[in-house]
Order: structure tokens, then C-alpha cells, then sequence
């Protein structure tokens, strides 16, 4: 009785009746929140004492790296579920999060490079963090190919599980790499157990950013399994009265 | 049950007999040992006519160079770590056998590390001094590719596992292993350049050492999943 619950978040059919239901309210709420993160951020914090005005590609850059680590634990986390208890849903998150961390990894690499130049001098260099960034979009990319080659879905999706959860070591990583190596990254100034060392006016905006990133990442991999849903349970009664409705004013009118 | 208390009383009899009929094939078809020592022989060449003869150059690029063809050449001899045994059904049989998964695995990848990392790692050295490396670095070369193949030969078995079912599998496995490769060679590669610059290279060496434990306790269990996945594909 207790695992009930459990086992109906397995039900594709059920995620995206219910999804069907929240996401214009996530839709909003992330637009609402990243708005006003971005303005807040490259309008009206001050300007840093070092970089100037140029530090403010920060609050596009750290969330989406923060959003980059936590994807692969989501696809990782989603494929051991799916590995352990054989459910259908978790495999389709899994597959789902793939090109969305794989985006977000990009999108870091590329501000980050974009920063570099006016404060570092350089668009690349070969430091511990961005080598272990580039690593992350190496697993990404490994797991979306190797989706794309196997000849059977279930083996597939397990391969993927397998593969997500032998490349989990490098997470811990990256986020340790500024305290092992000394490197143009800057130690972490956000910190859990002490106050940060970074200035209130910079820090609430910044947390608004990965908050919107959450929130943009909950929507986009929402979409994105909503959209895998449609496409492995095609065959179903319920996805075909779906196609039906969606499509029955166009032949009656 | 017989058979129960068979496996009991000799718990890594399927261990050792898959071992040395692994060991026997091997040697049976001893030339192909020498397949990844060749092209690591071929590739080292490269380097000087690719780029610069001279030996400051060499010196200063020969630690990483050797390391990098080392990697290259463990990965080409993976693919065919499971390849036989998925065409003629043996996959199967190690499903069926009364030991675990996880010691069939290791059996394959320590006959695979006898059969290729443990020479490539021995002569090293060797093609150490065609690259002008500097007195240092000899013995840091031999000490880290020990662990370092060893390492390589563990992820990699879990590639080939994953890929041995695909059609152009060779080349999706190295795509799908090389990010993982990534930490061992920069530890190995750092560690060579520091013996070569004079420095001591015990945290290089412990860190090795540690990596090699942990994928010594994780990799063959994923290997395992992964041929239970080739298996029913």
C-alpha cells in the first residue's frame, strides 16, 4: 500500500495527464522568475570592484553550470531507478535529460570562454574545471549517441543507465576541481556551512538565477518527456484517443 | 545439492578455469600480443616526424606522447575483448554458470591486462629512450602504466560489454570510454613530467593506486550488467 504511490510515478499515462495539468504554471512561473533574475542581475547589481560590468555574464553562466552537474545526477538517478525497480518512466526521463545537460554544458562553456577573454585574456585555457566541463559534455554526448545506435530500445535504455552511472565519478569532481588544483577558477565563494564570501548585493540575484534554472530545467525536461511518452507508447488506446481529439476538429470543420 | 556444495567448497574454480582457457587462446594466437606493441612502436614515431625531431622537443613531449599512445593502443585491443564470445554464444554460458557475474568479468580483464597492458607497459621504457625522455622518467613511465593499463583495461571492458552487440562498435567504444580515460591519463602523464623535473611522485603513485582500487571494485560489476544487456540484445 505504502509503494502504491511509488509505482503509479511509473505510469507514463499518469505523468503526463498530470503534466498536462501544471505546465502552464511552471511555464509561467519559470518565465516570471528568470525575468526578473536577468533584469535584476544586468540591470541594477552593482558593478564589481575587479571586472567591472563584464562579471555580469555570471548569472547566465554559474547557474547553468550548477544546472549542468545536477542533470546528470537527475539522468543517472533516473537510470539506476529504472535499473533497479524496471519501470518505463525513469528510462524516459533518462533519455529526456541527455540533450538538456547536454545544451546546458554547451551554453557554460560557451559564456564561460565569453568571459575569459576580457578578464583572463584568453576564450580557452586548459585549467582543471573547464577540462572536466568538457569531460561532462563528452559523457553527454556518449549517452545521446549511444541511444541513437542500439538496435533494441530496453537494451538501449539499460546500456545508457549503465554508462550515466560509471560517469557519476566525475560530477564530484568538477565541482572539488578549484580546491584540488590551483587554476583560473576561483574557489567556491557560495558556501553551506559559512557565510559566503560573496556581498548580498550580488548573492540574491545570483541565487534568483538558479532558481529560474531550475525551474527551466523541471519545464524543459517535463516537455521532453512528455514528448518521449507520446512517441514509445504510440501504440496505446490512450495516446491514440489523445491523437484523436487533438485532431478531429480539423476533419469536421 | 551436489552442485551447490561443489561451488561452495571450490568457490573460484569458474575463476581460474575461465582464466586459463582465456590465458591458453591468448597464447594459442601469440602474434596477436604483439598487434598493440607494433602500432604503439608506429605511433611513437609520429611524434618526431610529425612535429619536431629535435631532441628539447622531444624531451619535453615524450612523458604525455608515451602515455597518450599507450591509451591508443589499449583501446584498439578492446574491441575484440568480447567480440568472440558474443558471436559464438559464450556470453550466454557465463550468464548460466554458478559464479557471479562480477568474477567472470574480472577473469576477462585480468587475462586481457596480462595480454596487453602488462607489455605495453614494459616497453615503454624502451621507446622511452627513442624519444630522448629525460633520466628521470624512466622508472615513473613503468610504475605509473602498471596501474594506468590496469585502470584502462577495467573501464574498457565495460565499454567493449556495452558495444560488443553494435555494429561499428569499435569506434562508439572508444568514443563512449575516451572522457573516462581522461583523469587516469593526466594523472599518469603529470607524474612522469614530475619525475622527469626532479620532484617525487608518491601522491601521483597513491592516487593511481587508489583510482585502480576503486575501479577494481565498481568496474566489473558494471561490466557484468553490461553483458547481461549484450546478451539479450
Amino acid at each position: 500500500m505504502a509503494w502504491q504511490w511509488f509505482h503509479r510515478l511509473g505510469s507514463p499515462r499518469w505523468f503526463y495527464e498530470k503534466t498536462s495539468r501544471w505546465l502552464p504554471w511552471i511555464a509561467a512561473l519559470t518565465a516570471t522568475i528568470w525575468l526578473i533574475s536577468l533584469v535584476w542581475g544586468l540591470g541594477f547589481a552593482p558593478a564589481d570592484a575587479k571586472q567591472g560590468n563584464s562579471y555580469r555574464i555570471i548569472f547566465i553562466h554559474m547557474p547553468a553550470a550548477v544546472l549542468a552537474l545536477v542533470g546528470y545526477y537527475v539522468m543517472a538517478v533516473a537510470g539506476a531507478v529504472g535499473l533497479i525497480w524496471r519501470m518505463k518512466l525513469p528510462f524516459m526521463v533518462m533519455k529526456s535529460a541527455a540533450p538538456i545537460g547536454a545544451g546546458l554544458t554547451l551554453l557554460t562553456l560557451a559564456t564561460g570562454s565569453l568571459w575569459g577573454h576580457p578578464t583572463w585574456g584568453t576564450y580557452w585555457e586548459w585549467d582543471a574545471r573547464n577540462i572536466f566541463m568538457l569531460v561532462l559534455l563528452f559523457l553527454y554526448l556518449g549517452i545521446i549517441l549511444l541511444q541513437s545506435v542500439y538496435p533494441v530500445r530496453e537494451g538501449a535504455d539499460k546500456a545508457c543507465a549503465i554508462l550515466a552511472l560509471v560517469g557519476t565519478i566525475n560530477v564530484p569532481i568538477i565541482y572539488k576541481s578549484v580546491d584540488w588544483w590551483y587554476s583560473l577558477h576561483q574557489p567556491a565563494t557560495i558556501k553551506l556551512t559559512e557565510s559566503s564570501t560573496i556581498h548580498p548585493s550580488m548573492f540574491y540575484p545570483l541565487l534568483l538565477s538558479i532558481l529560474a534554472y531550475y525551474c527551466f530545467y523541471s519545464l524543459a525536461l517535463i516537455l521532453y518527456t512528455r514528448a518521449e511518452i507520446i512517441s514509445r507508447e504510440g501504440r496505446t488506446q490512450w495516446v491514440r484517443a489523445l491523437v484523436a481529439t487533438k485532431h478531429a476538429p480539423e476533419r469536421t470543420g | 545439492m551436489k552442485g551447490n556444495s561443489e561451488s561452495n567448497e571450490r568457490p573460484f574454480a569458474v575463476f581460474t578455469s575461465l582464466f586459463r582457457r582465456e590465458i591458453t587462446l591468448i597464447w594459442r594466437h601469440r602474434s596477436d600480443m604483439a598487434n598493440p606493441l607494433v602500432f604503439f612502436l608506429i605511433a611513437i614515431t609520429l611524434l618526431p616526424l610529425g612535429v619536431d625531431p629535435s631532441r628539447q622537443m622531444l624531451a619535453q613531449l615524450a612523458p604525455g606522447m608515451i602515455w597518450i599512445m599507450a591509451l591508443l593502443a589499449t583501446l584498439l585491443s578492446l574491441d575484440g575483448l568480447f567480440r568472440s564470445d558474443y558471436e559464438d554464444g559464450s556470453i550466454d554460458q557465463y550468464l548460466l554458470t554458478s559464479q557471479p557475474l562480477y568474477l567472470t568479468a574480472l577473469a576477462k580483464i585480468c587475462a586481457h591486462w596480462l595480454s596487453t597492458g602488462l607489455p605495453l607497459a614494459l616497453v615503454a621504457p624502451l621507446l622511452g629512450a627513442m624519444l630522448a625522455l629525460p633520466e628521470g622518467g624512466y622508472l615513473a613511465l613503468l610504475l605509473t602504466l602498471l596501474p594506468g593499463t590496469a585502470i584502462m583495461s577495467l573501464i574498457g571492458a565495460t565499454g567493449a560489454a556495452l558495444t560488443v552487440c553494435l555494429r561499428a562498435g569499435g569506434l562508439i567504444l572508444s568514443l563512449l570510454v575516451m572522457p573516462l580515460y581522461l583523469p587516469v591519463l593526466i594523472l599518469g602523464a603529470n607524474a612522469v613530467t614530475a619525475a622527469v623535473g626532479g620532484f617525487p611522485i608518491d601522491t601521483h603513485l597513491a592516487l593511481l593506486g587508489a583510482y585502480l582500487a576503486l575501479m577494481l571494485i565498481i568496474m566489473p560489476f558494471a561490466t557484468a550488467g553490461a553483458l547481461r544487456i549484450s546478451a539479450s540484445a
